[in-house]
């Protein structure tokens, strides 16, 4: 009888030890974040004209190398026998040359600006191997400069190609911060700042006065790779199926 | 400089590849750790007494590698000066932040296990030897000169328990470094749970492939007879890791193949456009074929002892090529497609600079100067003839 409860106590606390480890270490490892998210990104793909001015000017705010782009803007032609053409010439900071092709091929054409999607469960958060890669309490992705090792592995979890590492300059990861410098002052992110046609909108999404506050509420939206399980915060309007 | 080349659309920071050959030499150099760690093993866990004559090279081997299998790590970091923030500040969300942990345990288990392999031959030396050699080999010893046979007993028991623990944790260490990439969502070149087990079990042949050539060779320098049943069961255990390997290697993409999910087109671009020669010809052509069909004949069938070893040998150094080739396809094969499955760039390392050609050849070189050196303290074989070859 003895016996017996001593080997029953012995194997419920071994039992209950082990899902004590199991509950404790599941969350470190599966790495979810559940922070609040404050701010929204909307990009209205359909009032996009591809100017190309958000671009330029992030580069100039934020000083990023030449070669690698916090955001940049890809131009879409379809054409009528289905092949599908995309390109950004240097993300698009010079604009675009028009298309060059024989009357009545495109089918249609359309601009999508890109950047970080300040992810709700960013990937690339979880796999930083020394916490340089944070969430801000407002919900901001954002990189530590002076901790981060630069091992690219970020770069590599990234699906939408949001980040990069100047090897030959700082070193260190770098992306789009939706300009966290000028947010915290009150200001308008660079890139929306500049559009000149309401294409790119940010705000708060608690903010009734804000637009984007009620394009969330009021339009359908997609977001970029939703099977990846990121939960991008940037939301498109009028997004085509072509666009990854 | 080479000059990019790319074709469809990319994201535009995807034109330059991030990781580059430093990193396709990581995983290569601690595969080769696991794989010759495992090979000691199978003597002294295993009792594979056939494994006798290289079970103590095998042990300094997997060392030297692994005493280097952090350094390209360092050459490509953007900041090598903060690595050890990894040991520092760990997230534990990342896969990678086990590494500094997995990688100082394993160390210090290999070098545990090399003291009490070696200590009679320590202990010997620094009885016999005279001035600051004497020295040395005491400090080596750790001041401890008792080799009687109780002694030896005891060691003897720690051997089998740090080769016991040692096994796990080699598959740990090359499991884990094939689960770096293999647990990325991003990218479905790598993102498979086979990538581990793909990793470990090209480790295991990469390191027994390479221990059957270094054996011959310096057997050849030291102008000795070579242990051929030794070498005979070495030639079986790689054939058998080998088929498991290819069979992993081919399952994974023939599954991409067979389930075409939207991102197979630009895969299979990949590898007939960018990759056609490293996997098409390398990986899973010559290097795979021949050494598939001529090892089965020199692990089972009868043959002149001569033949036997140069089949042997030359199975051995196209699976090391196989293997060099995965690691370059993995790594760089999946940078080279863009994520937004509609175009190609191009990786081509350059010669110089910190990540260049010249640079991987003296990281690689280094381990056998370890061993050179290690050879000339104590040395790694029996310098009475082994067995004469017998056919």
């Amino acid at each position: 009888m003895n016996q017996d409860r001593r080997t029953f106590l012995k194997k419920s606390s071994l039992t209950l030890a082990g899902s004590g480890l199991y509950i404790a270490l599941f969350p470190m490892i599966s790495g979810a974040s559940a922070k609040q998210q404050l701010y929204a990104y909307i990009v209205d793909t359909e009032k996009c004209i591809g100017c190309g001015k958000c671009a330029a000017a992030c580069k100039k705010e934020n000083k990023v190398p030449d070669g690698y782009y916090r955001t940049w803007v890809e131009r879409y032609s379809i054409m009528k026998d289905g092949e599908v053409i995309v390109d950004s010439p240097k993300g698009a900071v010079d604009g675009f040359k028009p298309v060059k092709m024989e009357k009545g091929k495109i089918e249609k054409s359309f601009f999508v600006p890109k950047l970080c999607n300040h992810c709700a469960s960013p990937n690339c958060v979880q796999v930083c191997p020394v916490g340089a890669t944070y969430v801000t309490k407002e919900g901001f992705v954002l990189v530590d400069e002076k901790h981060c090792v630069g091992c690219s592995y970020c770069v590599q979890a990234c699906p939408y190609g949001a980040r990069y590492v100047d090897h030959f300059g700082s070193g260190v990861a770098d992306k789009c911060t939706w300009c966290y410098h000028r947010v915290t002052k009150g200001l308008q992110p660079a890139c929306v700042n500049i559009c000149p046609s309401d294409a790119r909108l940010f705000g708060r999404i608690d903010d009734p006065k804000s637009s984007v506050h009620s394009i969330l509420k009021e339009k359908r939206l997609q977001i970029l790779k939703p099977e990846t399980g990121n939960n991008p915060m940037v939301f498109y309007v009028g997004l085509d199926k072509e666009v990854r | 400089m080479h000059e990019i080349v790319t074709t469809g659309f990319l994201f535009p920071n995807e034109v330059h590849v991030h990781w580059s050959l430093m990193i396709v030499l990581y995983p290569y150099i601690t595969g080769l750790v696991a794989g010759a760690f495992i090979v000691s093993s199978l003597y002294h866990v295993f009792g594979k007494n056939e494994l006798k004559p290289i079970a103590r090279f095998s042990l300094v081997g997997a060392f030297a590698f692994l005493l280097f299998a952090c350094t390209p790590l360092l050459f490509h970091l953007g900041h090598p000066e903060r690595a050890f923030n990894i040991m520092f500040t760990p997230k534990f969300t990342s896969a990678m932040s086990g590494f500094g942990y997995i990688y100082s345990f394993y160390l210090i288990l290999v070098f545990m296990e090399i003291w009490f392999v070696f200590r009679p031959e320590i202990v010997k030396r620094a009885q016999e030897s005279t001035g600051i050699l004497k020295v040395v080999y005491w400090v080596l010893a750790l001041g401890s000169l008792d080799v009687s046979e109780e002694a030896l007993k005891v060691d003897h028991k720690f051997i089998a328990v740090l080769a016991a623990i040692g096994i796990p944790s080699a598959c740990v260490l090359h499991g884990y470094v094939g689960f770096l990439f293999g647990s990325l969502k991003s990218n479905p070149w790598w993102s498979t749970p086979l990538m581990p087990v793909i990793f470990l079990l090209s480790a295991i042949v990469s390191g027994i492939a390479i221990l059957i050539i270094c054996y011959w060779i310096i057997m050849k320098f030291k102008k000795q007879p070579v242990d051929n049943d030794c070498l005979h069961s070495m030639y079986k255990f790689l054939w058998g890791f080998f088929i498991i390997d290819l069979t992993l290697e081919s399952l994974e993409v023939l599954t991409l193949l067979y389930e075409a999910h939207e991102e197979w087109h630009i895969i299979s671009r990949m590898l007939t456009e960018k990759l056609w020669f490293s996997y098409g010809f390398l990986q899973m052509g010559v290097c795979s074929i021949v050494p598939l069909v001529v090892l089965g004949f020199v692990a089972l069938k009868k043959m002149d002892v001569k033949l036997r070893n140069n089949l042997g040998l030359i199975c051995s150094a196209l699976i090391l090529i196989q293997v060099l080739a995965m690691r370059w396809n993995v790594v760089i094969g999946g940078q080279l497609f863009s994520k937004s499955l509609r175009g190609l760039t191009s990786y081509v390392p350059t010669v110089l600079g910190r990540e260049g050609l010249l640079v991987a050849l003296v990281l690689f070189a280094m381990p056998f100067l370890v061993m050179y050196v290690f050879n000339l303290l104590l040395p790694i074989f029996d310098d009475k003839p082994a067995e004469q070859e017998q056919s």
